[in-house]
């Protein structure tokens, strides 16, 4: 450029509060934000230790410069200070070591950022009923609303099961989104969607060269999730040999791109999802079990739609809302019938086939009331109201208070709980069929199946 | 009339953040110049319990780094005098206090 410029100068203009520190973590150089943020007098941190002028939380909280830590890649965190007017600033704060050209570590940089704007937005945005882009009052999702913010505080593995369409990257993202890794990346990659040879180079990266095509580096995907999380969804689909590399990186965090000699140790955040059941694919040798117990530190459930209660309701006038606003129609809500058929229904697909129906609604509906025959004609076609008029009975009379754990399955149960009501009613068919909640002639056709007679 | 005085440690320094210090040293001023001081290691880091410390052992002063406004309000409220922002040795500080020359701010470090 032909000018030389004043470090120092320079530094004063960039709005991040810049510090560089010496090889000991005693504070070199500060730049005008980074007084301005800590409230200190110019000059007078110069030779002290970080922590003295900062006195931010993560000094304490394991600090690779206060740990003295001889190799550490760039860290980034949220974390809090307290400034001289007594006031505690959530900040974002990121260290990098400075390697001087014999590669050897030389100082550190440090930067911050008052993210108080955005602390204040992401708590306005959270309401009690919901958490990131899930929703619920449901005992079993207000207990996943209230564990979510201590997991994310740990670095823990988490695994989330559930059946498809319940929420499970959503739920991903929101543990990211509530921790400290916030602010650093958070990598997607479905198992499923690659074949295995693909998806090697894909988590773990290739060096150029490594195989016929390989035409230049390759990070892969766990390299940038580096200081994030990582999420791995549909790990049920993980071919064995790729479950063994993961394992391998699970246990020591460093990851070896194809062809390439040296490792890179990376600090990431594992969460996994599946809609399989995991423990039985260990029974089939499908999934390797040591690596179920390595994931499988933090298990978050999500419950299906159907066991949700109420939250059908909240999610279906969320969703009308959400694409009232989107396709800018003035839609008042659901028709009685319709909203029967709603709630009646037993949605296979979960949340996502609510969203999908109600998209499908609001598109279709010309009134300010969507009426039944908005709704998707598998909806209508089928007489999905029957179950509601069959579980009409009385819970209690329904519920036959008896053991079945000996059970091997849903059939042996059934077969258990025919032969235990029918000796409790003497044999009276008409009498166990009540109990039962069925009709005489269900009792009849599941007596034939089981082979009972009598 | 003796005299008690708080300071929050970082190992042999004034702990940087009040929130934050897990050990405490008690020292009390005796009116014949005799000092008695104990060190009292508290299970967690805690603001609230530091200030519990301080008020049932009828601390007149807190000398410590930073600390947020709320337990500094709390701590006057009290009646409990708080000269806080202070950096340094805390031999030096007590030395400094005894002589009556503290102050809030004051940095030891720098001469």
């Amino acid at each position: 450029m032909g000018q030389q410029f004043m470090l120092p100068d320079l530094l004063n203009e960039v709005p991040i509060g810049i510090a560089v520190l010496d090889i000991e973590g005693r504070i070199k150089l500060v730049n005008r934000a980074w007084q301005t943020l800590t409230g200190v007098a110019p000059n007078s941190m110069q030779g002290l230790k970080c922590y003295l002028g900062l006195r931010c939380d993560y000094c304490f909280k394991g600090c690779p410069v206060m740990a003295d830590k001889a190799d550490f890649q760039t860290v980034s965190v949220d974390a809090d200070i307290i400034d001289r007017t007594r006031t505690k600033i959530p900040i974002r704060l990121n260290i990098s070591p400075i390697v001087n050209s014999n590669n050897v570590i030389s100082g550190y940089m440090e930067t911050i950022q008052d993210i108080r704007q955005v602390a204040e937005l992401s708590s306005t945005a959270s309401k009690a009923y919901s958490l990131g882009g899930l929703i619920g009052t449901s005992p079993e999702m207000v207990k996943i609303f209230s564990m979510v913010p201590s997991i994310a505080g740990t670095d823990s593995s988490v695994l989330i099961t559930g059946e498809t369409g319940t929420g499970k990257d959503v739920l991903a993202e929101a543990i990211h989104n509530a921790s400290d890794r916030a602010g650093a990346p958070f990598i997607k990659v479905n198992c499923g969607a690659l074949p295995e040879t693909l998806l090697e180079s894909e988590l773990f990266g290739h060096v150029k060269g490594a195989f016929t095509g390989a035409n230049e580096d390759r990070p892969g995907r766990i390299k940038l999730a580096h200081n994030g999380s990582f999420f791995l969804t549909e790990i049920g689909d993980l071919p064995l040999p790729l479950q063994v590399k993961l394992l391998s990186f699970l246990d020591d965090k460093v990851i070896q791109p194809l062809g390439s000699p040296r490792g890179f140790n990376a600090d990431v955040r594992v969460i996994v999802a599946t809609h399989r059941d995991l423990k039985k694919m260990v029974q089939e040798k499908t999934f390797r079990a040591d690596l179920l117990f390595r994931l499988n530190v933090v298990h978050l459930h999500l419950p299906p739609l159907r066991e949700r209660g109420d939250d059908i309701l909240l999610l279906k006038n969320h969703f009308l809302m959400e694409y009232c606003n989107k396709f800018n129609k003035k839609i008042k809500g659901f028709s009685k019938k319709a909203a029967k058929i709603l709630s009646a229904y037993r949605y296979p697909g979960n949340v996502r086939e609510l969203s999908n129906i109600v998209e499908y609604a609001v598109n279709f509906c010309d009134r300010d009331i969507i009426s039944s025959s908005h709704l998707p004609a598998y909806l209508t076609e089928q007489d999905i109201l029957r179950p509601v008029a069959e579980s009409a009975y009385p819970a209690q009379e329904r519920t036959v208070p008896l053991e079945y754990s000996s059970a091997q399955s849903w059939d042996d149960a059934e077969k258990q709980m025919i032969m235990d009501t029918l000796l409790k009613c003497g044999g009276r068919k008409g009498e166990a069929a009540k109990i039962l909640g069925w009709s005489r002639s269900t009792l009849w056709r599941k007596m034939k199946k089981h082979s009972i007679t009598g | 009339m003796s005299h008690k005085i708080m300071i929050p440690l970082f190992n042999d320094e004034v702990a940087p953040r009040f929130d934050l210090a897990t050990d405490a040293l008690l020292a009390k001023f005796k009116s014949d110049g005799e000092i008695s001081e104990r060190i009292i290691v508290l299970p967690q880091a805690s603001a609230d319990d530091l200030c519990a410390l301080a008020t049932s052992d009828n601390t007149d002063t807190v000398i410590c780094g930073g600390i947020d406004d709320e337990h500094y309000q709390y701590l006057k409220w009290k009646g409990i005098e708080v000269l806080d922002d202070v950096i340094g040795p805390v031999k030096t500080v007590i030395q400094t206090y005894r002589e009556g020359n503290l102050v809030g701010g004051d940095n030891f470090y720098i001469s």
